[in-house]
């Protein structure tokens, strides 16, 4: 079956995590050969998830690990002064 | 794939010595079993909260909370998804104490409709992305970008997308079904194409200038 743009933009979230039945998934690629409106709405789509998903971009706070720990060993010490 | 699962597989088992050590009295491992996940931890708190002190402090709560109660955790359920459950349920306890709480059933009734969001369209896309990480601005750009999503879509990008949790995961840790987890995803990925895709091009280089005055944006 032959796809409009509209049906591609619809699936293609699952289209990247391959959770696209199989049979809408040839149609999809049958599209993406000859539009390019469609295969550059996925490859920018695509990249976007790959900056996303790079530690780079969200990083954690300056002292994040060691408050986060920290807070821990106070958790686990007063857990001992209970027991004295 | 396979890798990511034996790796994961591995980690489960490592995962339920650990805590079989930590319940019989080895409580200090309890900072190494927590250490891979404290990222997940405050990039999930942030996605509620949105605002770094909060996120903080609530990762620290979950931690001490899942100490206190590790003995209830059942190892039939991956303890990352155990432990994402109690920062979400931490953070969406400081937003209700913050009443700042947006109303799930306003929520609920967007999810009914059927996805009609139009794409930025662009016929060409050279931005690579390693090399567009190096540019600050644009993480910057993203960053903001995601935290301007609507809730309900920051939320499920954050653990699918950033987390790379998958989706009965990710279903699990929200409360909600899987169904409701793919369509947020979808949308929240289509704002963001909508948002990010002119912005990175039009940093990308010079030619073709005009180009993007021609595009048919909806």
């Amino acid at each position: 079956m032959e796809l409009s743009c509209k049906h591609v933009w619809a699936h293609i979230s699952e289209y990247i995590d391959q959770s696209v039945p199989a049979d809408v998934r040839e149609d999809i690629e049958r599209h993406l050969e000859h539009c390019e409106i469609c295969s550059a709405v996925l490859d920018s789509t695509r990249n976007i998830l790959v900056l996303t998903a790079d530690n780079r971009t969200f990083e954690l706070p300056v002292g994040f690990s060691e408050r986060l720990h920290d807070r821990l060993t106070k958790e686990l010490g007063s857990e001992e002064e209970l027991k004295k | 794939m396979t890798a990511a699962g034996t790796t994961g597989a591995l980690q489960g088992r490592n995962e339920a010595e650990l805590i079989a050590r930590i319940l019989s009295g080895e409580k200090e491992l309890f900072h190494e079993l927590i250490r891979p996940y404290e990222r997940m931890l405050y990039l999930t708190a942030f996605s509620i909260v949105k605002n770094e002190t909060d996120a903080d402090e609530c990762a620290q709560d979950a931690v001490v909370n899942a100490y206190r109660n590790l003995a209830k955790f059942r190892g039939d359920a991956k303890f990352s998804t155990w432990l994402v459950t109690i920062v979400v349920n931490e953070a969406r306890q400081k937003l209700r104490k913050a009443n700042r709480a947006k109303e799930e059933s306003l929520d609920e009734t967007i999810d009914s409709e059927e996805g009609e969001y139009t794409p930025a369209q662009l016929t060409d896309w050279r931005e690579i992305p390693s090399e567009a990480l190096e540019r600050k601005e644009l993480r910057e750009t993203l960053q903001k970008a995601v935290a301007g999503l609507p809730d309900i879509y920051r939320q499920v990008f954050t653990l699918r997308d950033l987390q790379e949790m998958n989706v009965a995961d990710t279903a699990a840790a929200l409360g909600v079904n899987e169904n409701i987890v793919k369509v947020r995803l979808h949308r929240a990925r289509m704002m963001l194409q909508k948002s990010l895709a002119p912005y990175l091009k039009k940093n990308a280089g010079p030619e073709r200038k005009g180009f993007w005055g021609r595009m048919p944006w909806s």
